[in-house]
């Protein structure tokens, strides 16, 4: 579904992605950890271009990205991005949200939209909240909208880019079971997270990144019960004592 | 104080109405032109945040009176003829034009970042993720901004009487320079403050009525 191969990514002197190879493949759960700074979330922004990397090639089903304009946007819509702090659109509700992209990028009916959106927002336990604004709902809840308005495009690929990091510690789970019943059902996700339990239940495969650099590429349990490389036994040993 | 208050309220009046049309129809001039301004401000081509940037130099440090006078005294000269109104309509709409493209790109600068990369993250394009998602939370943050500005040019079309359009400022210089002396100095000065607040007031209201009616819960 995605290949990388030898990519760079700098940010002034910053060598943000040193060298870059990962494929996921169609229906794979590949999650990637790593310490702060390392590069995951950037490297996840590289698949649908949010950055721009400085070399190396990305492609997305079988196609590589686009340079700008049209066919960029249409690449966009069939992958799926789940941000960090959510970034509904605040001054629509949570139906128009959900909407917004079927209506104005594929085009489709109005009413059908609308019922599409609403079987997402049922299956993400939000049935109820279709008319209210985000601002009205709680981090976990408008999370969950988030990921049904990327679903709502019947994407390729799913990408989460932290979806947890900014939630009360209450509301991490609301998210992390959505994210796991999508695993189950066969979406192929790339997922940023720090969220141990998670990469060890939902995981094909755990990418573990530093410095830029991918530095092991494990099973979830190669990875978390015998790690290979010092540097994620060490990571492994801070994140895992408590 | 008030001699010949029923003249005096006449030529006022004359001169109130001339002063908001003059401000209504420039400021519509002024909102499509900052309008222009501000996609071109944001768009991902070089030139046109060249021709913006240069636009809004020029008129935001070029003198209005001076913007007025070239208009009306140069542009003749080479030839491009036009009644006093439309230089004055014209020179008022662009200067103003300059303040509101700066006004709304720092409404848009002020949506969060993340708001423009979830909307090309669902596919939008350039233009869609502006117009339906960027230029409508804008748009809410530039209202009370776009009242002040809607205020400034009330006071700014004083400037036109220099081209000979008979607004406000101008009716109450002819009313004081009245070659039968029939009208009181301060009568006149507080005929036409009075009128200026009137005006004022009444614009702010509609600017607050405005910005309530496009109010949304955040």
């Amino acid at each position: 579904m995605v290949t990388i191969s030898g990519v760079n990514k700098h940010f002034g002197e910053l060598h943000a992605l040193k060298d870059i190879d990962l494929t996921v493949g169609d229906g794979e759960v590949v999650v990637l950890i790593g310490p702060s700074g390392s590069g995951k979330s950037t490297l996840c922004r590289t698949i649908n271009r949010l950055e721009v990397v400085d070399s190396g090639t990305i492609t997305v089903d079988g196609k590589p990205l686009p340079a700008e304009g049209r066919a960029l946007a249409n690449l966009r819509a069939d992958v799926g991005m789940v941000f960090q702090h959510f970034n509904l659109f605040a001054h629509l509700t949570v139906m128009q949200n959900i909407t917004l992209g079927p209506l104005k990028v594929r085009r489709t009916p109005k009413a059908e939209a609308n019922e599409r959106a609403r079987q997402l927002l049922d299956r993400v336990g939000l049935a109820d909240k279709a008319d209210v604004y985000p601002s009205q709902l709680s981090g976990g809840q408008q999370q969950r909208v988030a990921i049904a308005r990327g679903l709502a495009m019947d994407p390729k690929l799913m990408m989460f880019d932290e979806p947890t990091s900014a939630l009360d510690p209450e509301m991490i789970n609301e998210v992390l079971d959505v994210m796991q019943d999508l695993a189950r059902e066969g979406m192929t996700m790339v997922v940023v997270t720090h969220e141990m339990g998670f990469a060890r239940r939902a995981a094909n495969r755990v990418v573990f990144m530093a410095e830029g650099q991918i530095v092991e590429t494990a099973t979830p349990d190669e990875f978390f019960d015998d790690p290979k490389t010092a540097r994620a036994q060490d990571f492994l040993s801070k994140v895992m004592t408590h | 104080m008030f001699d010949n208050f029923d003249l005096m309220v006449a030529a006022l009046w004359a001169g109130m109405r001339t002063t908001v049309w003059v401000t209504l129809a420039s400021y519509a001039i002024a909102l499509f032109i900052g309008m222009i301004l501000v996609v071109m401000h944001v768009s991902p081509a070089l030139p046109a945040r060249w021709a913006a940037n240069a636009y809004t130099q020029l008129f935001r440090n070029v003198p209005l009176l001076a913007v007025l006078f070239i208009m009306y005294f140069g542009l003749p000269s080479v030839g491009i003829v036009a009644d006093n109104w439309v230089w004055a309509l014209l020179g008022l709409g662009m200067y103003t034009g300059a303040f509101v493209g700066e006004t709304l790109r720092s409404g848009i600068n002020s949506i969060p970042l993340g708001q423009a990369e979830a909307a090309r993250s669902i596919g939008l394009t350039f233009s869609q993720s502006l117009g339906g998602v960027i230029l409508p939370q804008a748009v809410r943050v530039v209202i009370p901004p776009l009242g002040s500005l809607l205020i400034a040019l009330v006071k700014n079309s004083a400037l036109v009487l220099a081209i000979g359009v008979p607004e406000l400022t101008a009716q109450s210089r002819r009313l004081i320079e009245d070659t039968q002396s029939r009208f009181d100095l301060w009568g006149v000065i507080i005929g036409v403050t009075v009128s200026y607040l009137l005006i004022a007031f009444v614009l702010s209201y509609l600017v607050r009525f405005v910005e309530k009616r496009t109010a949304f819960v955040r």
